[in-house]
């Protein structure tokens, strides 16, 4: 139904390479993730899977055919975008209604439509007000059924939460992520928030400088990653790297325990110094040092409050920390990730 | 030392307390953060102006209008509407009223359509469009005295540009050649032409700055939504841009309406009056022939015609805001 393939997929604007080369298939009904920095190409790419940029080269296909000379509107795709790009002019029901007048719909079929959009995600009560009459989440959740009336066999979504504040974020997260699930569309959906990727995507495509670095499932992404840019652009606090023959090994801060905690398995251990402590709540991230072959490196841990009394550990002291071998990752000197232990 | 100074600080706070007028003088200080200060003080100069050049004019105006004043003989007597009856009654102000009509409202409408493609063509990216568009201002920052003149060689009657170019593309014979300024709906086309070409840069400039504002995904939305061209400017970025149109409409409408340097300069509102308009009509009675009063009474009429027109803009622009 709605399959979508990219080959090597690339663009540049005048001397700047934007996109150099991606390739990336999405399978039907998955909803796939865009994961990058700002300015990593990962939006033009989206732009140019829409058909609103010109590819320099490389093919786009959708449900197999390729797409490169259809317009936007002839591809079968439905974008929402970061500021949502509402028609400020027109009401609610006539914004939703845009894309099937522009297809010359019946006006009773527009109406059914509508009707059956907006209930859906239950804006009926504002379909006679203008967008600015609108709050944040609201005018989002109109943005998504435009989106929807045109029965796109893709969606393509463009940052589209990051308008909204904290809180409405993460409610709204939920709510696009049921309402794919109960449309069951292919969905490609780009941000920067590595929150937002984890909890949504199926599959997540990390990219920077317009490569994709990996490609994987959320905890394939986190628990495996391809080299050292994913494994410290996914989590909170990136992962831990310090100097190891020639390399960098690196571990995740909720792997960093107390030696006392690490049971079971091999575990490699690091005499680990306090500097500062933070209290999260649930959990605490303690900054502090170990002490290496080289001078002391940085490195963060963080600790369940559940298992680590908040006694326990002072800052200024040294303590043997251990991580499970399990949970080391190897880079090279390129920071590709190597198998080597 | 520091037990001194805390007794003088102590001596201070007291005397700021008791002495009212003490806190007058610092607050002085603050002025600028005063809005119902330094308000009053900023909108002087403006009150001013408007008072000096626009109010007492116009005050002045009315005078003349309801008295019989002429500049032979410059006394004041009243006549009440007398001026203002015979005025209306008069064929050629009558003629003048919808000539004055059709030259705003033709060259503005010209303008607009120009300004609004010029604006679209602008937009694209082309070889050498910052020189393109820093010349297209020129109609408009030409005195307007040089461009009528140059104008008016180009619609002479033996000189005539426009002519000679149709003769030598073969289009026309010497004989059937137009004279463009010499017959009624012909001079009235040329003015309006002129007038249209002054205009359309600050059109275009209007609709560039409309259309820039227009946010890109918005833009973006309604291609994907499937509109094209035509549905896209018509529907959505000429709806949005509405406001900012208005407003360089309404400065069109008044500069215009009130205008008499191209009439004045080109025909004098000839051919018998085809080309006549209130601005010049009311400046070759009043000043030119001395009738002070019906001169007057002439230019007045141009006041509530110009405000039921802006205050009819200016309500369509808030029902339309977005």
């Amino acid at each position: 139904m709605g399959a979508v393939a990219a080959v090597n997929i690339r663009k540049t604007f005048g001397d700047v390479d934007a996109v150099s080369g991606i390739s990336l298939t999405v399978h039907d009904g998955e909803f796939m993730v865009l994961l990058g920095p700002s300015g990593c190409g990962k939006t033009t790419f989206l732009r140019i899977i829409a058909g609103l940029e010109r590819q320099t080269g490389g093919d786009i296909e959708i449900n197999g055919h390729v797409v490169n000379d259809l317009p936007p509107r002839a591809r079968g795709i439905a974008m929402v975008f970061q500021s949502y790009g509402l028609y400020p002019h027109f009401t609610i029901r006539n914004n939703i209604a845009f894309p099937l007048r522009t297809q010359h719909t019946e006006r009773a079929e527009i109406l059914r439509k509508v009707t059956w959009a907006a209930q859906l995600l239950s804006i009926e009560h504002l379909l006679d007000r203008k967008p600015r009459q609108l709050s944040g989440g609201e005018r989002q959740r109109v943005a998504l059924a435009r989106a929807l009336v045109r029965d796109p066999s893709v969606f393509l979504l463009d940052e589209p939460l990051s308008n909204l504040d904290a809180k409405l974020r993460t409610s709204a997260r939920n709510e696009i992520k049921q309402f794919q699930q109960r449309v069951a569309t292919t969905t490609i959906y780009v941000t920067h928030d590595q929150v937002e990727a984890m909890g949504m995507g199926d599959r997540i495509a990390v990219i920077d400088h317009g490569k994709i670095r990996q490609v994987g499932t959320p905890a394939e992404i986190y628990d495996d990653p391809a080299d050292r840019f994913v494994a410290t652009f996914v989590g909170t606090p990136p992962m831990n790297l310090i100097g190891w023959n020639g390399g960098q090994l690196g571990f995740r801060p909720e792997h960093f325990l107390p030696k006392s905690m690490v049971n079971g398995g091999d575990a490699t251990q690091f005499s680990f110094r306090v500097d500062r402590m933070e209290y999260l709540g649930a959990e605490r991230i303690v900054y502090g040092a170990i002490n290496g072959s080289e001078s002391a490196q940085a490195v963060t841990a963080k600790l369940p409050l559940a298992h680590v009394p908040p006694g326990s550990i002072h800052p200024g002291e040294w303590n043997d920390f251990a991580v499970r071998n399990a949970a080391l990752c190897y880079f090279d000197s390129d920071g590709r990730r190597a198998r080597r232990h | 030392m520091g037990g001194g100074l805390a007794a003088i600080e102590q001596a201070m706070k007291v005397i700021a307390i008791e002495e009212r007028p003490r806190r007058a003088t610092w607050s002085w200080r603050f002025m600028r953060d005063r809005a119902e200060v330094l308000g009053p003080i900023l909108l002087a100069p403006a009150t001013l102006y408007i008072l000096l050049l626009v109010a007492v004019p116009f005050l002045l105006a009315v005078y003349y209008a309801l008295s019989a004043y002429t500049i032979y003989n410059p006394s004041y007597r009243f006549v009440g509407l007398s001026n203002f009856i015979s005025v209306i009654q008069d064929d050629t102000f009558q003629q003048t009223l919808v000539n004055t009509f059709v030259f705003t409202l033709a060259s503005l409408l010209i303008g607009l359509v120009l300004g609004k493609f010029g604006a679209l063509l602008l937009l694209r990216p082309f070889p050498g469009r910052r020189i393109v568009r820093a010349l297209i201002i020129l109609p408009w920052a030409v005195p307007v005295a040089l461009a009528t003149v140059a104008w008016q060689w180009m619609f002479d009657s033996l000189y005539s540009v426009i002519n000679w170019t149709m003769i030598a593309l073969g289009l026309l014979t010497r004989a059937d050649a137009p004279n463009w300024l010499g017959q009624p709906h012909l001079a009235m086309l040329c003015i309006v032409i002129v007038n249209a070409w002054r205009f359309f840069p600050f059109s275009i400039v209007i609709f560039l700055a409309g259309i820039t504002a227009v946010p890109q995904d918005v833009l973006d939305a309604a291609t994907v939504d499937g509109a094209g061209f035509w549905r896209r400017n018509y529907q959505i970025i000429l709806p949005m841009i509405a406001p900012i149109v208005v407003v360089g409409l309404i400065f069109g409408v008044v500069f215009t309406f009130t205008d008499l340097s191209i009439v004045y300069l080109m025909t004098n509102g000839g051919p018998v009056n085809s080309t006549q308009v209130l601005g010049n009509l009311g400046f070759l009675i009043g000043i030119t022939d001395g009738d002070v009063a019906h001169g007057a009474a002439i230019s007045l009429f141009m006041f509530p015609v110009l405000l039921a027109l802006v205050i009819v803009m200016l309500r369509s622009i808030r029902r339309h805001e977005i």
